[in-house]
Protein backbone atom coordinates (compact mmCIF):
# COMPACT_ATOMS: atom_id res chain seq x y z
CA UNK A 1 0.00 0.00 0.00
CA UNK A 2 0.95 3.54 -0.64
CA UNK A 3 1.66 6.10 2.04
CA UNK A 4 -1.45 8.78 2.16
CA UNK A 5 -1.26 11.94 -0.07
CA UNK A 6 -3.75 14.36 -1.58
CA UNK A 7 -4.44 14.06 -5.67
CA UNK A 8 -4.83 17.25 -7.66
CA UNK A 9 -5.80 16.65 -11.00
CA UNK A 10 -5.26 20.19 -12.91
CA UNK A 11 -7.04 20.65 -16.15
CA UNK A 12 -4.55 23.15 -18.00
CA UNK A 13 -0.60 23.76 -17.18
CA UNK A 14 -1.35 27.04 -15.59
CA UNK A 15 -3.63 25.24 -13.05
CA UNK A 16 -1.09 22.63 -12.66
CA UNK A 17 1.80 25.27 -12.14
CA UNK A 18 -0.42 27.25 -9.30
CA UNK A 19 -0.98 23.60 -7.65
CA UNK A 20 2.94 23.19 -7.71
CA UNK A 21 3.52 26.44 -6.23
CA UNK A 22 1.37 26.22 -3.47
CA UNK A 23 1.74 23.13 -2.40
CA UNK A 24 6.10 23.46 -2.24
CA UNK A 25 8.20 21.75 -1.47
CA UNK A 26 5.85 19.07 -0.31
CA UNK A 27 3.91 18.58 -3.82
CA UNK A 28 5.10 16.23 -6.60
CA UNK A 29 4.32 16.23 -10.21
CA UNK A 30 3.03 12.84 -11.50
CA UNK A 31 3.33 11.41 -14.88
CA UNK A 32 3.94 8.08 -15.99
CA UNK A 33 4.45 6.74 -12.54
CA UNK A 34 7.02 4.10 -13.17
CA UNK A 35 9.55 6.06 -10.62
CA UNK A 36 7.49 7.84 -8.23
CA UNK A 37 4.50 4.97 -7.54
CA UNK A 38 7.53 2.37 -6.81
CA UNK A 39 9.09 4.84 -4.95
CA UNK A 40 6.45 6.12 -2.68
CA UNK A 41 5.48 2.42 -2.44
CA UNK A 42 9.25 1.93 -1.23
CA UNK A 43 8.60 4.61 1.32
CA UNK A 44 11.73 6.91 -0.72
CA UNK A 45 9.35 9.52 -1.49
CA UNK A 46 6.36 10.65 0.72
CA UNK A 47 4.90 13.85 -0.74
CA UNK A 48 1.90 15.36 0.91
CA UNK A 49 0.71 16.80 -2.59
CA UNK A 50 0.83 14.56 -6.18
CA UNK A 51 0.04 16.27 -8.64
CA UNK A 52 -1.09 14.90 -11.75
CA UNK A 53 0.16 16.06 -14.88
CA UNK A 54 0.02 13.13 -17.20
CA UNK A 55 -3.00 14.28 -19.20
CA UNK A 56 -2.40 18.02 -20.12
CA UNK A 57 -2.07 18.76 -23.64
CA UNK A 58 0.45 21.23 -23.36
CA UNK A 59 3.24 18.52 -21.83
CA UNK A 60 2.11 15.93 -24.99
CA UNK A 61 3.04 17.36 -28.47
CA UNK A 62 6.08 16.39 -30.88
CA UNK A 63 6.87 19.17 -33.24
CA UNK A 64 9.59 21.20 -35.41
CA UNK A 65 9.72 24.64 -34.20
CA UNK A 66 12.64 27.35 -35.51
CA UNK A 67 15.20 24.27 -36.86
CA UNK A 68 14.39 22.44 -33.26
CA UNK A 69 12.69 19.21 -32.24
CA UNK A 70 11.04 20.12 -29.03
CA UNK A 71 8.89 17.23 -26.73
CA UNK A 72 6.39 17.75 -24.61
CA UNK A 73 7.78 16.32 -21.22
CA UNK A 74 4.66 14.16 -20.32
CA UNK A 75 5.71 12.35 -24.18
CA UNK A 76 5.66 8.82 -23.63
CA UNK A 77 8.94 6.39 -23.80
CA UNK A 78 6.46 4.42 -26.78
CA UNK A 79 5.68 7.54 -28.59
CA UNK A 80 9.01 8.17 -29.08
CA UNK A 81 9.21 4.81 -30.71
CA UNK A 82 6.42 5.37 -32.86
CA UNK A 83 6.82 9.11 -33.59
CA UNK A 84 8.12 9.41 -37.48
CA UNK A 85 9.73 12.94 -36.64
CA UNK A 86 12.21 11.12 -33.63
CA UNK A 87 12.68 8.83 -36.53
CA UNK A 88 13.69 11.53 -38.93
CA UNK A 89 15.71 13.93 -36.56
CA UNK A 90 16.78 11.72 -33.72
CA UNK A 91 17.30 8.15 -34.50
CA UNK A 92 19.55 7.83 -31.69
CA UNK A 93 16.40 8.81 -29.38
CA UNK A 94 14.61 6.15 -30.26
CA UNK A 95 17.37 3.53 -30.17
CA UNK A 96 17.63 4.32 -26.54
CA UNK A 97 13.33 4.43 -26.58
CA UNK A 98 13.45 0.37 -27.73
CA UNK A 99 16.17 -0.16 -25.31
CA UNK A 100 14.06 1.73 -22.38
CA UNK A 101 12.84 -0.71 -19.71
CA UNK A 102 9.98 -2.81 -20.88
CA UNK A 103 7.31 -2.44 -23.52
CA UNK A 104 4.90 -2.71 -20.20
CA UNK A 105 7.11 0.31 -18.50
CA UNK A 106 7.62 1.85 -22.15
CA UNK A 107 3.90 2.82 -22.29
CA UNK A 108 3.59 5.18 -18.96
CA UNK A 109 6.89 6.56 -18.66
CA UNK A 110 7.53 9.81 -19.85
CA UNK A 111 10.91 11.47 -21.06
CA UNK A 112 10.20 14.23 -18.75
CA UNK A 113 9.87 12.12 -15.72
CA UNK A 114 13.57 9.73 -16.98
CA UNK A 115 14.81 13.40 -17.60
CA UNK A 116 13.65 14.86 -13.89
CA UNK A 117 14.16 11.53 -11.94
CA UNK A 118 18.19 11.69 -13.14
CA UNK A 119 19.02 7.92 -12.54
CA UNK A 120 22.46 7.97 -13.22
CA UNK A 121 21.20 4.89 -15.54
CA UNK A 122 18.80 6.44 -17.27
CA UNK A 123 18.72 5.99 -20.80
CA UNK A 124 17.26 8.73 -22.83
CA UNK A 125 19.86 11.32 -21.22
CA UNK A 126 22.66 10.04 -23.45
CA UNK A 127 21.08 10.78 -26.53
CA UNK A 128 19.50 14.14 -25.65
CA UNK A 129 23.37 15.13 -24.32
CA UNK A 130 24.62 14.17 -27.44
CA UNK A 131 21.89 15.96 -29.18
CA UNK A 132 22.75 19.17 -27.46
CA UNK A 133 19.40 19.04 -25.91
CA UNK A 134 18.06 21.97 -23.08
CA UNK A 135 15.09 21.69 -21.08
CA UNK A 136 12.14 24.48 -20.59
CA UNK A 137 11.34 24.66 -16.91
CA UNK A 138 8.37 26.20 -16.30
CA UNK A 139 6.37 28.00 -13.11
CA UNK A 140 3.67 29.82 -12.50
CA UNK A 141 6.64 32.90 -12.16
CA UNK A 142 7.98 32.24 -16.16
CA UNK A 143 10.17 30.23 -17.89
CA UNK A 144 13.61 29.18 -18.35
CA UNK A 145 15.89 27.45 -20.47
CA UNK A 146 18.45 24.89 -19.34
CA UNK A 147 21.13 22.97 -21.52
CA UNK A 148 20.78 19.60 -19.89
CA UNK A 149 24.02 19.07 -19.13
CA UNK A 150 23.99 21.83 -15.92
CA UNK A 151 20.11 20.51 -15.55
CA UNK A 152 21.47 17.08 -14.19
CA UNK A 153 23.94 17.50 -10.89
CA UNK A 154 24.27 14.34 -9.90
CA UNK A 155 22.32 10.81 -9.02
CA UNK A 156 18.51 11.45 -8.78
CA UNK A 157 19.39 15.33 -8.76
CA UNK A 158 18.55 17.95 -10.78
CA UNK A 159 18.39 21.98 -10.40
CA UNK A 160 14.38 21.69 -10.97
CA UNK A 161 13.05 23.74 -7.97
CA UNK A 162 9.75 22.10 -6.64
CA UNK A 163 7.29 24.40 -8.38
CA UNK A 164 9.00 23.87 -11.41
CA UNK A 165 7.73 21.56 -14.29
CA UNK A 166 9.73 19.68 -17.04
CA UNK A 167 7.21 21.07 -19.89
CA UNK A 168 9.61 20.51 -22.50
CA UNK A 169 12.81 19.00 -24.03
CA UNK A 170 14.43 21.02 -26.90
CA UNK A 171 17.44 20.10 -29.51
CA UNK A 172 18.80 21.68 -32.97
CA UNK A 173 17.74 19.75 -35.72
CA UNK A 174 21.48 18.30 -37.10
CA UNK A 175 22.92 19.52 -40.16
CA UNK A 176 23.66 17.72 -43.15
CA UNK A 177 25.98 15.20 -43.49
CA UNK A 178 24.92 14.27 -39.35
CA UNK A 179 25.09 10.91 -38.20
CA UNK A 180 24.30 9.56 -35.02
CA UNK A 181 25.00 6.18 -32.86
CA UNK A 182 24.09 5.16 -29.75
CA UNK A 183 24.72 1.60 -27.61
CA UNK A 184 23.28 0.33 -24.88
CA UNK A 185 25.00 -2.51 -22.73
CA UNK A 186 23.03 -4.30 -19.76
CA UNK A 187 23.60 -7.84 -18.12
CA UNK A 188 20.97 -9.14 -20.06
CA UNK A 189 17.89 -8.09 -23.02
CA UNK A 190 14.95 -7.80 -21.41
CA UNK A 191 14.36 -5.10 -18.49
CA UNK A 192 17.77 -3.92 -17.82
CA UNK A 193 19.58 -1.36 -16.44
CA UNK A 194 22.54 0.40 -18.05
CA UNK A 195 25.99 -1.10 -17.57
CA UNK A 196 27.22 1.63 -19.80
CA UNK A 197 25.08 4.13 -22.61
CA UNK A 198 27.15 5.70 -25.30
CA UNK A 199 26.00 8.46 -27.66
CA UNK A 200 27.56 10.08 -30.09
CA UNK A 201 26.36 12.15 -32.94
CA UNK A 202 28.55 13.72 -35.73
CA UNK A 203 28.34 16.74 -37.73
CA UNK A 204 30.44 16.04 -41.22
CA UNK A 205 31.10 18.40 -44.22
CA UNK A 206 31.03 17.14 -47.87
CA UNK A 207 34.76 15.94 -47.74
CA UNK A 208 33.71 13.69 -44.95
CA UNK A 209 35.40 15.50 -42.14
CA UNK A 210 34.04 15.87 -38.66
CA UNK A 211 32.90 19.89 -38.30
CA UNK A 212 32.04 19.05 -34.67
CA UNK A 213 31.43 16.09 -32.57
CA UNK A 214 29.32 15.34 -29.17
CA UNK A 215 30.22 12.20 -27.24
CA UNK A 216 27.93 11.37 -24.17
CA UNK A 217 27.85 8.74 -21.83
CA UNK A 218 25.98 7.29 -18.89
CA UNK A 219 26.11 4.61 -15.79
CA UNK A 220 29.74 5.44 -15.75
CA UNK A 221 29.62 8.63 -13.29
CA UNK A 222 27.81 10.24 -10.60
CA UNK A 223 25.83 11.94 -13.77
CA UNK A 224 25.82 11.38 -17.91
CA UNK A 225 28.34 13.45 -19.34
CA UNK A 226 29.74 15.21 -22.27
CA UNK A 227 33.36 13.80 -22.84
CA UNK A 228 34.84 17.15 -23.96
CA UNK A 229 38.25 16.69 -24.43
CA UNK A 230 37.90 13.54 -27.06
CA UNK A 231 34.86 16.12 -28.88
CA UNK A 232 38.35 18.85 -28.56
CA UNK A 233 40.19 16.15 -30.64
CA UNK A 234 37.89 15.58 -32.83
CA UNK A 235 36.67 19.05 -33.34
CA UNK A 236 37.72 19.50 -38.19
CA UNK A 237 39.46 16.65 -38.45
CA UNK A 238 39.21 13.90 -40.61
CA UNK A 239 37.93 10.85 -38.80
CA UNK A 240 40.99 8.38 -38.52
CA UNK A 241 41.34 5.06 -37.20
CA UNK A 242 43.88 6.97 -35.23
CA UNK A 243 42.32 9.92 -33.93
CA UNK A 244 39.00 7.63 -33.15
CA UNK A 245 41.24 5.49 -31.29
CA UNK A 246 42.45 8.24 -28.96
CA UNK A 247 38.67 9.69 -28.78
CA UNK A 248 37.91 6.59 -27.30
CA UNK A 249 40.85 6.57 -24.89
CA UNK A 250 40.44 10.01 -23.64
CA UNK A 251 36.43 8.90 -23.17
CA UNK A 252 37.47 5.71 -21.00
CA UNK A 253 39.96 8.39 -18.87
CA UNK A 254 36.88 10.87 -18.67
CA UNK A 255 34.76 8.03 -16.87
CA UNK A 256 34.37 7.38 -13.43
CA UNK A 257 32.83 3.94 -12.36
CA UNK A 258 32.26 2.79 -9.34
CA UNK A 259 34.99 0.14 -7.42
CA UNK A 260 34.44 -2.99 -8.86
CA UNK A 261 32.95 -1.69 -12.07
CA UNK A 262 36.48 -0.89 -13.59
CA UNK A 263 35.70 -3.19 -16.49
CA UNK A 264 33.45 -0.21 -17.84
CA UNK A 265 36.57 1.52 -18.96
CA UNK A 266 37.22 -0.97 -21.34
CA UNK A 267 33.64 -1.38 -22.32
CA UNK A 268 33.65 2.56 -22.79
CA UNK A 269 36.52 2.36 -24.73
CA UNK A 270 35.46 -0.16 -27.49
CA UNK A 271 32.16 1.42 -27.68
CA UNK A 272 33.04 4.56 -28.22
CA UNK A 273 35.76 3.60 -31.07
CA UNK A 274 33.39 1.41 -32.86
CA UNK A 275 30.16 4.46 -32.55
CA UNK A 276 32.33 6.89 -34.01
CA UNK A 277 33.71 4.60 -36.97
CA UNK A 278 29.98 3.50 -37.64
CA UNK A 279 29.17 7.84 -37.71
CA UNK A 280 32.34 8.23 -39.41
CA UNK A 281 31.63 5.64 -42.64
CA UNK A 282 27.45 7.47 -42.20
CA UNK A 283 28.80 11.32 -43.13
CA UNK A 284 31.03 10.17 -46.13
CA UNK B 1 -6.79 12.26 1.94
CA UNK B 2 -10.12 12.50 0.01
CA UNK B 3 -11.59 9.80 -1.90
CA UNK B 4 -12.51 10.53 -5.41
CA UNK B 5 -15.75 8.60 -7.23
CA UNK B 6 -13.93 7.33 -9.97
CA UNK B 7 -15.79 5.32 -13.12
CA UNK B 8 -13.73 2.24 -14.39
CA UNK B 9 -14.59 0.69 -17.46
CA UNK B 10 -13.67 -3.11 -17.13
CA UNK B 11 -14.01 -5.77 -19.87
CA UNK B 12 -17.25 -3.56 -20.98
CA UNK B 13 -18.39 -3.55 -17.90
CA UNK B 14 -18.93 -0.24 -16.12
CA UNK B 15 -18.20 0.20 -12.46
CA UNK B 16 -18.73 3.44 -10.22
CA UNK B 17 -16.60 3.41 -7.06
CA UNK B 18 -15.22 5.74 -4.83
CA UNK B 19 -11.43 5.67 -4.29
CA UNK B 20 -8.56 6.51 -1.95
CA UNK B 21 -5.86 8.16 -4.27
CA UNK B 22 -2.72 6.08 -2.81
CA UNK B 23 -5.03 2.63 -4.31
CA UNK B 24 -3.62 1.31 -7.71
CA UNK B 25 -5.30 0.12 -10.69
CA UNK B 26 -3.67 -3.61 -9.68
CA UNK B 27 -5.48 -3.41 -6.30
CA UNK B 28 -8.71 -1.19 -7.28
CA UNK B 29 -8.92 -4.59 -10.53
CA UNK B 30 -8.63 -7.23 -7.53
CA UNK B 31 -11.01 -5.63 -5.30
CA UNK B 32 -13.76 -5.46 -7.67
CA UNK B 33 -13.27 -8.81 -8.59
CA UNK B 34 -10.54 -8.93 -11.24
CA UNK B 35 -8.73 -11.77 -9.78
CA UNK B 36 -7.12 -12.66 -12.80
CA UNK B 37 -4.50 -9.09 -12.86
CA UNK B 38 -1.85 -10.76 -10.36
CA UNK B 39 0.06 -9.24 -7.63
CA UNK B 40 3.65 -10.28 -8.62
CA UNK B 41 6.44 -7.45 -7.68
CA UNK B 42 4.88 -4.07 -7.36
CA UNK B 43 7.84 -2.38 -9.22
CA UNK B 44 6.75 -2.87 -12.88
CA UNK B 45 9.21 -5.68 -13.24
CA UNK B 46 7.68 -8.50 -13.78
CA UNK B 47 4.33 -7.73 -15.51
CA UNK B 48 1.87 -10.35 -13.72
CA UNK B 49 -0.51 -7.28 -13.36
CA UNK B 50 -0.27 -6.56 -16.79
CA UNK B 51 -3.57 -4.92 -18.60
CA UNK B 52 -4.55 -2.90 -21.95
CA UNK B 53 -5.31 0.13 -20.71
CA UNK B 54 -7.31 2.27 -23.92
CA UNK B 55 -5.69 -0.61 -25.72
CA UNK B 56 -2.02 -0.20 -24.93
CA UNK B 57 -0.56 -2.95 -22.38
CA UNK B 58 0.72 -1.27 -19.37
CA UNK B 59 1.67 -2.59 -15.41
CA UNK B 60 -1.34 -1.85 -13.65
CA UNK B 61 0.98 -1.47 -10.48
CA UNK B 62 2.17 1.72 -11.32
CA UNK B 63 -1.13 3.45 -12.10
CA UNK B 64 -3.43 5.21 -9.30
CA UNK B 65 -6.84 4.42 -9.90
CA UNK B 66 -7.69 8.26 -9.97
CA UNK B 67 -5.54 8.32 -12.82
CA UNK B 68 -7.29 6.44 -15.16
CA UNK B 69 -10.92 8.10 -14.59
CA UNK B 70 -13.27 7.06 -17.59
CA UNK B 71 -10.62 4.71 -19.49
CA UNK B 72 -10.93 1.10 -21.04
CA UNK B 73 -9.47 -1.35 -18.87
CA UNK B 74 -9.15 -4.78 -20.53
CA UNK B 75 -8.05 -7.59 -18.27
CA UNK B 76 -7.13 -11.53 -19.30
CA UNK B 77 -10.51 -12.45 -18.18
CA UNK B 78 -12.22 -9.96 -20.44
CA UNK B 79 -10.60 -11.71 -23.57
CA UNK B 80 -12.78 -14.61 -23.34
CA UNK B 81 -14.90 -17.33 -21.04
CA UNK B 82 -14.13 -21.12 -20.63
CA UNK B 83 -16.90 -21.73 -23.18
CA UNK B 84 -15.63 -19.59 -25.77
CA UNK B 85 -11.76 -18.52 -25.04
CA UNK B 86 -10.02 -16.56 -27.26
CA UNK B 87 -7.65 -17.94 -29.72
CA UNK B 88 -4.53 -16.74 -27.33
CA UNK B 89 -6.01 -18.24 -24.11
CA UNK B 90 -7.00 -21.56 -26.18
CA UNK B 91 -3.39 -21.89 -27.63
CA UNK B 92 -1.33 -20.95 -23.71
CA UNK B 93 -3.83 -24.39 -22.76
CA UNK B 94 -3.01 -26.58 -26.29
CA UNK B 95 0.52 -25.85 -25.83
CA UNK B 96 1.29 -26.21 -22.41
CA UNK B 97 2.30 -22.72 -22.23
CA UNK B 98 1.09 -23.02 -18.94
CA UNK B 99 2.94 -24.17 -15.75
CA UNK B 100 2.19 -22.75 -12.69
CA UNK B 101 0.09 -20.02 -14.37
CA UNK B 102 1.03 -16.88 -12.37
CA UNK B 103 2.61 -14.95 -15.69
CA UNK B 104 -0.22 -16.07 -17.86
CA UNK B 105 -2.96 -13.33 -17.61
CA UNK B 106 -0.08 -10.82 -17.71
CA UNK B 107 1.60 -12.64 -21.05
CA UNK B 108 -1.53 -13.12 -22.61
CA UNK B 109 -2.26 -9.26 -22.38
CA UNK B 110 1.13 -8.65 -23.80
CA UNK B 111 0.27 -11.17 -26.90
CA UNK B 112 -2.83 -9.59 -27.14
CA UNK B 113 -1.42 -6.10 -27.26
CA UNK B 114 0.99 -7.44 -30.41
CA UNK B 115 -0.78 -9.15 -32.44
CA UNK B 116 -3.90 -6.51 -32.33
CA UNK B 117 -0.76 -3.93 -33.71
CA UNK B 118 1.02 -6.97 -35.67
CA UNK B 119 -1.18 -10.24 -36.39
CA UNK B 120 2.18 -11.66 -38.14
CA UNK B 121 4.90 -11.08 -35.99
CA UNK B 122 7.97 -13.16 -36.01
CA UNK B 123 9.74 -14.98 -33.21
CA UNK B 124 12.11 -11.91 -32.51
CA UNK B 125 9.26 -9.81 -32.32
CA UNK B 126 7.14 -12.08 -30.00
CA UNK B 127 10.28 -11.73 -27.57
CA UNK B 128 10.32 -8.19 -27.39
CA UNK B 129 6.43 -8.14 -27.06
CA UNK B 130 6.33 -10.50 -23.81
CA UNK B 131 10.17 -9.39 -22.49
CA UNK B 132 8.04 -7.28 -19.83
CA UNK B 133 6.50 -10.34 -18.64
CA UNK B 134 8.87 -12.76 -16.41
CA UNK B 135 7.83 -16.76 -16.15
CA UNK B 136 9.71 -17.57 -13.40
CA UNK B 137 9.16 -21.44 -14.32
CA UNK B 138 11.11 -20.42 -17.83
CA UNK B 139 8.81 -22.15 -19.89
CA UNK B 140 9.59 -19.48 -22.72
CA UNK B 141 9.52 -21.52 -25.65
CA UNK B 142 6.03 -22.88 -25.41
CA UNK B 143 4.38 -19.38 -24.18
CA UNK B 144 6.74 -17.91 -27.89
CA UNK B 145 4.82 -21.13 -29.89
CA UNK B 146 1.38 -20.38 -28.48
CA UNK B 147 1.42 -16.78 -29.55
CA UNK B 148 2.15 -18.29 -32.98
CA UNK B 149 -0.26 -20.96 -33.15
CA UNK B 150 -2.74 -17.62 -31.99
CA UNK B 151 -1.23 -15.80 -34.87
CA UNK B 152 -2.42 -18.78 -37.22
CA UNK B 153 -5.21 -19.36 -36.16
CA UNK B 154 -6.63 -16.11 -36.02
CA UNK B 155 -4.96 -15.67 -39.55
CA UNK B 156 -7.20 -18.45 -40.27
CA UNK B 157 -10.68 -17.22 -38.97
CA UNK B 158 -10.36 -14.30 -40.71
CA UNK B 159 -9.82 -15.27 -43.56
CA UNK B 160 -12.83 -17.95 -43.45
CA UNK B 161 -14.96 -14.28 -43.58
Amino acid sequence: MLPEFEFLIPQTLSEALKMLAEGAPDAVPLAGGTNLIPDMRGGYHTPGVVVNVAGLEELRSIRRENGHLVAGGATTIAELLEDHLIAQYAPILQEAAAAFATPLVRNRATVGGNLADAAPCADTIPPLLALGAEVELTSKEGSRRVPLEEFIVGPHETVRRPEELLVTVRWPVSPPHSAGAFRKMGLRKAACMAKVDVAVVVEGDESGRCRRARIALGAVAPKQFRVRAAEALLRDQPLTDEIIAEAARLAAEASHPRPGSEYKLKVVRGLVRRLLARAAEEIK
Amino acid sequence: MQPRIVTLNVNGRKHQVAMDPNVTLLYALRDLGYSDVKNGCEIGECGACAVLLNGKPVNSCMVLACQVDGAEIVTNSGLGTMDDPHPLQEAFADTGAIQCGFCTPGMIISAKALLDRNPHPTEREIREAISGNICRCTGYGQIIEAVQVAAKKMEEASDEV
